[in-house]
């Protein structure tokens, strides 16, 4: 049970990123793709009527993982408390600079939120990165596990870290690039003309810095995190999620070359989903590695919500579940196609 | 160690209060829109297609503040609450995470049809659309209540060996009896405040000669929306809120009434102010013998005062917390009588041409949203000093690692980054207020292509 729910809270976090993802991407892309006031129109309008249920995912994985695992969502949320406060008032100006820009016909009213939208959407994109990065190399876990860490200390990995430090600084540009190659994919799927052109370069360009960050990331984490070899030498077959992942990125990047957009867009999701599954195999079933004394770890058998509440959660989730695939599909077919936007 | 107990509190009441100026009006607004887009499809007539697309945009502007508002809320359990998480979170992670999976998504997935929809969508999907906007945003706030419910009123809980709570029965969870009363009260009231504002702006509107049309509907279901919501608000629900709190929390309701000392035959104070060196009220006026008849209904009855609890467990900040109370009272009062004028006059077909009554509905507009923070004010000072009601005390319940020093930190960035936003929402509600409902809005709105170009 604690399995289903482990790999769950995973699945639904991994779909937030796929989903979110894009939207972050046609963020970081913005200022290189859309250069004139009806590009920029027709890139916000490609996002326009999902990144609000996109971002939805995030608070419902949150939420699942708070019900499903209490103790880890108390000790990690107050353990990056710098963090996580910042990244909140991230997600607010992102939220605010996607639906305010549209109110005011104004220039500088317009050039205010396009900044607050490219930056948050940059920076976001680099704190999930590192954010996943510190889950991966561990956090220095108490006895009674909490932990506390600051934002950043010398920039060394080690039993004492800071958030940042090289190698999360390392995975933080991993994750931009790729995202900026996901979204500049949406974008080349949306719309049409110049945007186009300048997203599929964009694409293309991205590509390569993804592939770069991607090898120095699966060395660092090799490094960093002995678990992860560990786990992955006792059980061999997970394996094929990281190499899913890389031949994903491979046709991503074959695909790009050709222009075939919504393959390629196709090939990135599934690139993201097979590196974060990578991810969660390796930790499993860790939830929180503690640094400092392997004992401390938050695992799922000793951070679960007991057995009651996760079998009948397990009931609503599903019709919830359910039900979210059904809005999503008919929220994505609604607007399937290219962007149309009249020109006034 | 310098506690951050004083500045998570004060945290979580600044975000949580700023947060619930927008729900309230969201949802009593998707109520009226429900009408509003059941009788353009009834009657077939424009203008409450109209009317309907130019509020759906005040609820998007309003549902906007309320997302980004709400989602610090969530992470403040983890973040600032850690303690109380690791007991409670085997319990209320039930009703946070159906909030998540069942209200969000339907309203985030459908308000984007609504938005971006107008031209590509028959007014039927449309409708379908406009319900389960409704569906959503009161299915929010009922899981929310029910975690605030089962926080006042613990229920369906077991104690596991290291301490921790976990839940032993959803429905017995989801239908906590506190629950169906504060709900009640808490949707009436919201219904109030959507009905409030939209009725404040037709009177706006016909009192400065614009949208003459729009103006009386808008005005006419405000005022019957409004009146009905404000009379259910008193009686049964908020009698009924009343009554459980006297029965399961007797401080509490005490400390609302500025009780100090058991009697028989309680009176009921409208004013006075209450005197913490001599434990007695300044300049009471009560009306005697009430209070022992609403809550017992017997005019000797007798009402348990402060001084029959423990000095601990009286709530840490009488004076405010006996002020909220008095403040959302008096209010609600005060909004149940300009309803029932307003209706009274529109019954008599004298309400449009009545400036003095316009300009009163008018200028009542902020006062549902003071009664209504009033109201969480009473409700979740009084819980104090208790986070989790006779289980878990607020002190046991921060964040064991964070430091005041961040603590404060994040305060301070939380009050710059409201205040900002709280200019920036009523500017652009006073944008949209200008620029009015107009046939020219039956094309798409709030689209990020920029309508008003």
């Amino acid at each position: 049970m604690e399995t289903f729910w482990y790999g769950a809270v995973s699945f639904m976090l991994a779909v937030y990123i796929v989903l979110d993802g894009f939207d972050f991407g046609v963020g970081i892309v913005y200022p290189l793709v859309a250069r004139t006031e009806p590009d920029r129109r027709r890139a916000l309008a490609a996002i326009g009527p999902v990144w609000t249920a996109n971002e939805v995912w995030l608070i419902a994985a949150g939420g699942l993982l708070f019900f499903a695992f209490p103790k880890v969502y108390a000790a990690g949320f107050s353990g990056f408390y710098l963090a996580l406060i910042i990244v909140l008032w991230l997600l607010i100006a992102r939220g605010l600079a996607l639906e305010l820009r549209s109110h005011l016909d104004h220039r500088l009213w317009r050039q205010l939120w396009d900044l607050a939208f490219t930056g948050s959407s940059a920076l976001l994109a680099v704190v999930f990165g590192a954010a996943l990065g510190n889950l991966i190399r561990g956090v220095p876990l108490n006895q009674d596990g909490y932990f506390f860490v600051p934002l950043w200390t010398d920039l060394m990995t080690g039993p004492e870290p800071g958030i940042l430090d090289w190698y999360t600084i390392l995975m933080g540009l991993a994750s931009a690039a790729i995202l900026a190659l996901h979204g500049a994919n949406y974008l080349a799927m949306k719309t049409v003309g110049e945007l186009q052109r300048r997203a599929r370069c964009v694409a293309w360009l991205a590509g390569f810095a993804v592939v770069g960050l991607v090898v120095a990331a699966l060395a660092a984490i090799s490094y960093v995190q002995p678990i992860f070899r560990v786990q992955y030498s006792v059980y061999p077959i997970g394996y094929l999620f990281p190499a899913a992942g890389l031949a994903a990125l491979a046709a991503a990047l074959q695909l790009r070359r050709r222009d075939r957009d919504l393959a390629s867009f196709c090939a990135s999701s599934l690139f993201i989903l097979a590196m974060l599954a990578s991810t969660a195999w390796g930790s499993y079933p860790n939830l929180l590695i503690s640094t400092t004394d392997r004992g401390n770890s938050l695992t799922i058998a000793n951070a679960t919500a007991g057995t009651y509440g996760m079998q009948v959660g397990l009931w609503w989730f599903l019709i919830g579940f359910g039900l979210i695939i059904v809005y999503t599909i008919t929220v994505h077919r609604s607007f399937w196609g290219k962007v149309d936007v009249d020109q006034d | 160690m310098e506690t951050a107990l004083p500045y998570d509190r004060l945290q979580f009441a600044v975000t949580a209060t700023f947060h619930y100026l927008f729900p309230q009006l969201t949802m009593g607004l998707a109520l009226l829109l429900m009408y509003f887009r059941t009788r353009a499809l009834t009657s077939g007539e424009e203008h409450y297609h109209c009317v309907a697309l130019f509020w759906t945009k005040i609820f998007a502007l309003s549902f906007a503040f309320g997302v980004v508002t709400g989602i610090p809320l969530e992470f403040q359990f983890g973040t600032n609450w850690a303690k109380f998480s690791t007991f409670a979170g085997g319990v209320i992670g039930q009703t946070l995470a159906m909030e998540g999976l069942f209200a969000f998504f339907l309203e985030s997935s459908f308000l984007g049809i609504l938005l971006f929809g107008e031209g590509r969508f028959s007014r039927r999907i449309q409708w379908v659309a406009a319900l389960m906007l409704f569906l959503g945003s009161w299915l929010s706030g009922y899981f929310i209540l029910a975690t605030n419910a089962w926080m006042q009123h613990p229920v369906a809980y077991s104690v596991a060996a290291d301490g921790r709570l976990f839940v032993d029965s959803l429905s017995g969870l989801l239908t906590n009896p506190w629950l169906l009363w504060q709900y009640m009260h808490n949707m009436t009231a919201a219904v109030v405040t959507g009905s409030f504002v939209m009725a404040a702006l037709g009177a706006f509107y016909l009192l400065s000669g614009q949208h003459m049309v729009h103006a009386k509907t808008c005005l006419r279901t405000g005022v019957v929306a409004g009146a009905i919501a404000s009379a259910l608000m008193i009686f049964p629900t908020g009698h009924e809120n009343a009554r459980q709190v006297f029965e399961h929390q007797p401080v509490k309701g005490a400390a609302f009434e500025g009780l100090f000392r058991t009697e028989r035959g309680a009176g009921i104070l409208l004013v006075g102010q209450p005197n913490m060196e001599t434990m007695t009220i300044d300049n009471p006026l009560e009306i005697p013998r009430a209070l022992s008849f609403l809550v017992y209904e017997d005019l000797w009855a007798k009402v348990k005062g402060l001084d029959a609890f423990p000095r601990e467990d009286w709530p840490d900040n009488l004076p405010l917390l006996y002020y909220s109370y008095h403040i959302m009272a008096g209010l609600g009062t005060i909004l149940a009588a300009t309803m029932g004028l307003a209706l009274l006059w529109l019954w008599r077909g004298r309400l449009f041409t009545a400036p003095w009554l316009l300009w009163l509905i008018m200028l009542s507009a902020p006062f549902p949203y003071i009664a209504n923070t009033a109201g969480w004010m009473t409700a979740e000072l009084g819980r104090q000093p208790w986070l989790v009601y006779g289980l878990l005390r607020t002190a046991d319940g921060t964040s064991p690692l964070v430091h005041s020093g961040n603590a404060l930190f994040t305060l301070l960035g939380f009050l710059g980054l409201y205040l900002l936003l709280g200019i920036l929402f009523l500017f652009l509600f006073a944008e949209t207020i200008r620029h009015g409902p107009s046939v020219a809005d039956a094309h798409p709105v709030g689209d990020p292509s920029g309508d008003q170009a």
